[in-house]
Parts: C-alpha cells; sequence; structure tokens
C-alpha cells in the first residue's frame, strides 16, 4: 500500500524532510505544501540547499550514490519515497530543468521528441505539432524553425535553455522545475522565460529556485528562503518582498547578507 | 632568458622530437616499398594481390597472395563478430551497470587480458583449443579459421572494451541526468544518451581492434594452419599475410624474389592497417565536431 494524504490545495507536500549526501546533513526538517497551479520561488544564499531541495522533488537525488532521505514527500496525496512507487513515472510528470543548459547532442527535433518517444507516442503529425508547440511556447520557434536538424549543440547557451525548457513541456508534465533557468540568460531572454513562466502557470506548477531577488518578486506567488538547509521564512512573495515575518528574511532580500 | 625565447626553445624541442618519429617511420615505408618494387618486376600488380597461387618457391614460382589475403580477412572478420560485442557489452556493463566493487574486479582483468603475450594466446590454441576442436567436430585438424579468429578475438575484446569504455565514462553526466529527468529509465538512457553520444569512440575502438587483429602475427603462425589456399569452410586452415612473412623471411635468400614477395605483403598489409586508422580517424572527426547531431 502506497501510503497516501490529502493537502487541500497543494500538488506537492514536503513533511519533516531530512536529506544526507552520505554523513553531511544537507537539508533539515522541511516542511513545506506547494501550491498547484502557482510558481513558488526558492531563493537563499549559494550552498544552502535549494538545488538538493528542487532534486529531491523528482527524485533525482536518487542518481547520487550514499544519499538519503528522511520524511515524506508526497505528490498528489501519494508518498514518492515509498518503495512501491517508481521515480520513473514520478519524473514524467515532474519536469525539470537545469541550471546549465544541457541539451542532448542530437539534432533540436530530437532533443524535443526524446521524452515523448519513451512514452510511445510515434506518429509522425503529432511530433511535429508537439514540436511546434513546445518550442513556441518556449518563445525559440523563430529562432529554430529552419534548422531543426541541425545539432542542439550549435545553439547559444541562451536558446539552448529554451530548447530544454520546451524538452520539459513536451512532456506535459503536472510540475516544471526550474533551478536557476536564466542564471545563464542575457536579459532579453530571462525577460521571455519569465514572462513564458507567467503563461504556464495557468496549466502547470513551477517551482524556480533564483538568485535574482526582483525576479522571484516577479514571477513567483509564494517564496521561501532558505539558510543552512533549513527553511527560514514561507510565505506570500508579496508578503516576503514588503513586509517579512523575519529580521534574517528581510536582511537577505535587501543584500544586507548572503 | 625572455619568457618568449624560453617558450620557443621548448616549442622547437618538442618538434625535433615529433619530427623524428614521423621521419623514422618514414625511412621504415620507404624501404619497406623499395624492397617490394622488384616483385612487380616479375608479376604484374593484378598478378599478385588477386593470384591464387602462392607457391613461392617452386619451380617455376607464383606469386599470388590472394588466399593469405582472404585468409588474413576472414580471420579478421570473424574475430571481430565475436569480440565486438562482448567487448562493447563489456564496457557498458563496467561503465555503466557494474556496481562498484565488481568494476574494481573487471577492469584489472580485461587489461590484464590485453597485456597477455600473443605467444601465451597462441600456445594455449594449439595444445587446448586445436585438440579439442579437432575431436569435437570430428577435423583433420584443430588449427584452423574457427581457433585463429577465437584467439584473436581475445587480443581484440580489451582492445575494444577499453577504448569503448573511455568513450562511454566520457559522456557527460548532465546527457545522463537530462535522460533521467525526463522519465527515461536506466536501460532508454543507456540505449538512447550514452551509446550514441559515445558511438564515434566505440567505433574507434571497433576498428583499432581489427587493426590489431588484422596485424596480429603470432597468434595466426601458430593456430591457422598455415594453408595458403582459399578456405572452403570455418574448419579450414589458412595462410594469413602476417604468418605468411613471419615463416617464410627466415628461409628466403637476401635478394631473391620470393624475398621481394614477402614485402610485397608487408605493403599491402601495411595500406589495410592504414585504411583502418584512416577511417578509425574519419568517424573520431565527424562525430566530434557536429555533437553527432543525427544520432
Ligand atoms: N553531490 C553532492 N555530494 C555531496 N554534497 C553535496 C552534493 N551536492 C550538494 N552538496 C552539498 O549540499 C549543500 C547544498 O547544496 P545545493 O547544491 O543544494 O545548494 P544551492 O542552494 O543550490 O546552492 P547554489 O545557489 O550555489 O546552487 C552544499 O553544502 C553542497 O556542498
Ligand atoms: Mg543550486
Amino acid at each position: 500500500m502506497v501510503d497516501k494524504l490529502n493537502h487541500d490545495g497543494s500538488i506537492i507536500a514536503v513533511e519533516h524532510v531530512n536529506f544526507f549526501y552520505g554523513t553531511f546533513k544537507a537539508l533539515t526538517d522541511i516542511h513545506m505544501l506547494f501550491k498547484k497551479n502557482a510558481v513558488t520561488a526558492l531563493i537563499g544564499p549559494s550552498g544552502c540547499g535549494k538545488s538538493t531541495l528542487l532534486r529531491l522533488l523528482n527524485r533525482m537525488n536518487d542518481l547520487i550514490d550514499g544519499t538519503r532521505v528522511e520524511g515524506r514527500v508526497y505528490f498528489e496525496g501519494l508518498n514518492m519515497y515509498d518503495p512501491n512507487i517508481d521515480p520513473v513515472e514520478i519524473r514524467k510528470k515532474i519536469g525539470m530543468v537545469f541550471q546549465k543548459p544541457n541539451p542532448f547532442p542530437k539534432s533540436i527535433y530530437n532533443n524535443i521528441v526524446y521524452g515523448p518517444k519513451l512514452t510511445g507516442m510515434n506518429n509522425k503529425n503529432d511530433l511535429n505539432a508537439l514540436v511546434e508547440k513546445t518550442l513556441k511556447q518556449s518563445v525559440l520557434w523563430d529562432e529554430v524553425k529552419d534548422i531543426l536538424d541541425q545539432s542542439a549543440l550549435r545553439l547559444s547557451g541562451g536558446q539552448q535553455q529554451r530548447l530544454c525548457i520546451a524538452r520539459a513541456l513536451a512532456m506535459n508534465p503536472d510540475v516544471l522545475l526550474m533551478d536557476e533557468p536564466t542564471s545563464a540568460l542575457d536579459p532579453i531572454s530571462t525577460a521571455k522565460i519569465e514572462e513564458l513562466i507567467d503563461e504556464l502557470k495557468t496549466d502547470y506548477t513551477i517551482i524556480i529556485v533564483t538568485h535574482n531577488m526582483q525576479q522571484a518578486a516577479r514571477v513567483s506567488d509564494e517564496t521561501g528562503f532558505f539558510y543552512l538547509g533549513k527553511l527560514i521564512e514561507y510565505n506570500e512573495t508579496k508578503k516576503i518582498f514588503t513586509k517579512p515575518d523575519l529580521k534574517q528574511t528581510e536582511d537577505y532580500i535587501t543584500g544586507r547578507f548572503g | 632568458m625572455t619568457r618568449t625565447t624560453k617558450e620557443k626553445i621548448i616549442k622547437a624541442v618538442f618538434f625535433v622530437i615529433a619530427a623524428t618519429s614521423v621521419i623514422i617511420l618514414g625511412m621504415i615505408v620507404i624501404s619497406l616499398f623499395r624492397e617490394a618494387v622488384p616483385i612487380f618486376r616479375v608479376a604484374s600488380i593484378k598478378d599478385f594481390i588477386f593470384g591464387n597461387e602462392w607457391y613461392p618457391t617452386y619451380d617455376p614460382p607464383s606469386f599470388g597472395i590472394w588466399p593469405l589475403i582472404v585468409g588474413s580477412l576472414i580471420v579478421t572478420l570473424c574475430s571481430t563478430v565475436i569480440a565486438v560485442p562482448i567487448g562493447v557489452l563489456s564496457a557498458i556493463y563496467i561503465s555503466e551497470l557494474a556496481n562498484p566493487f565488481l568494476k574494481e574486479i573487471l577492469k584489472p582483468i580485461i587489461e590484464l587480458l590485453a597485456g597477455l603475450p600473443s605467444v601465451v594466446l597462441g600456445f594455449f590454441g594449439m595444445v587446448v583449443l586445436a585438440p579439442w576442436l579437432q575431436e569435437t567436430f570430428d577435423l583433420p585438424t584443430g588449427l584452423n579459421i574457427v581457433n585463429a579468429s577465437l584467439m584473436l578475438s581475445l587480443m581484440a575484446i580489451p582492445t575494444i572494451s577499453s577504448i569503448s569504455e573511455d568513450a562511454l565514462y566520457a559522456v557527460p553526466q548532465e546527457f545522463k541526468e537530462a535522460s533521467y529527468a525526463l522519465g527515461a529509465t536506466k536501460y532508454e538512457t543507456i540505449v538512447r544518451v550514452i551509446v550514441p553520444a559515445a558511438l564515434s569512440g566505440i567505433s574507434t575502438a571497433v576498428i583499432l581492434g581489427m587493426a590489431r587483429a588484422i596485424g596480429e602475427t603470432m597468434v595466426v603462425l601458430m593456430v591457422a594452419g598455415g594453408a595458403a589456399a582459399i578456405p572452403d569452410s570455418l574448419f579450414d586452415s589458412v595462410r594469413p599475410m602476417p604468418a605468411s612473412i613471419a615463416a617464410e623471411m627466415g628461409e628466403t635468400p637476401f635478394g631473391s624474389n620470393h624475398y621481394h614477395a614477402l614485402f610485397g605483403i608487408a605493403v599491402v598489409l601495411f595500406f589495410l592497417t592504414l585504411a583502418f586508422n584512416l577511417v578509425a580517424d574519419y568517424i573520431a572527426n565527424k562525430y566530434k565536431q557536429t555533437g553527432s547531431a543525427t544520432l
């Protein structure tokens, strides 16, 4: 039996999670609900465990030897760390965009259809339509529509990142995890991606790690502030950026420490 | 001494060292050709390469090396067919699937195989495999294509395995993560991302393994049987080119037609291995530059 729980309005619920890399405790007693169809930003100084938490949410940390999770993480009411749950199925529903663009050394087209093909989608017309749709969503279509057969590695860093977003969207996930998706991008691409996040929010739940305070303020509905592996404050973004409950949060946001 | 002069000197030293090896190689090739040329006054290039009769000591002699070429190609091909799946799959297993403990055991074993002197393999083929083959399949001799191919594949496996493994190991972690994050299983990731990304290295490994097999002398000298005739079956004996050169060079009068013919064989062998290496190089470069876009 997979252990089940109901958390109203939230798609992911993290309950008292501790996370270890070997003996190093990277996350301490994290307790957090992620709202459905909302954008949640994770902020905090470097090394505080934001990426670790993000990777915990689609079981990517399983791939690192010697890691250990304590506590429970519910996805749509099911404990995703239950031994009966297949991480592969979780990752199909919870997509991820990495900090460093990582397209496959394949053509642009094949990058996008990689995931859908794994799920058995093989109709050429459907795939073509999907490629066009996701590339338009990630505002890359106009730049690459004539070079879909070209290697994705020849795109610029910003284009590669938007391709990676399109690739994640092609799986039509419920949740999209984004780890500093714009840290390698110019202001124009960044603006495009922020716009995209805003649009995606109607269909997807987005959890985004960012070091850019303005970005967190602009795109997110909720913000969690982390420090040294602990969730310090978790509130509505508006509140965090105007009247945070804690002095520590305010100091970080205004740049007085971190 | 300024930094630029120092760098110039270092550069010059390296150039001389590099040039020396190129020059020596060039001289070997030139002498190879010079010694081979006289045979083509006796036999035309066409008769030499495609002639079916290798009777260098008869009167009149006949210098057709086609049976030797066929012998070389067939043992190379058969050993490749055996060695490629084993070599590539073991590389995949070691680099992607084996737990660290098994990895620590398997890697040295394969490397040990690479270090095995070919005469040891030849000896094994002669005293163990040959009698077994002879008895089991009721053959006139156990020294034949099958035996030579098996022994050669043992030599090619470590080459193929270790170069393939390097290629697989060099596939960036990011590609694997990207694949897993899209809901791919380990098997799907290996087949669709890791192996394609390493394909140029794996192809290079295969071709270098083949080059190793075609140039190998001791094993084929000991276990291929030595019959200079075109084989009808895989249980026939053959006389691959290196075996012919090694067996006959010692008893050939210096400067005789037979002597020049053996150099002619060496030239053919030289072009064959050169071709293998060029192909390996071509494949390695082709995919490197375009990031194997079409795979
Ligand atoms: N694979 C790993 N093995 C061991 N320790 C790790 C590993 N990855 C991260 N850590 C450690 O876990 C802690 C949290 O790392 P994490 O990458 O989650 O930080 P982060 O908040 O994302 O930082 P940044 O903003 O710099 O990306 C750090 O102290 C880091 O050293
Ligand atoms: Mg990070």
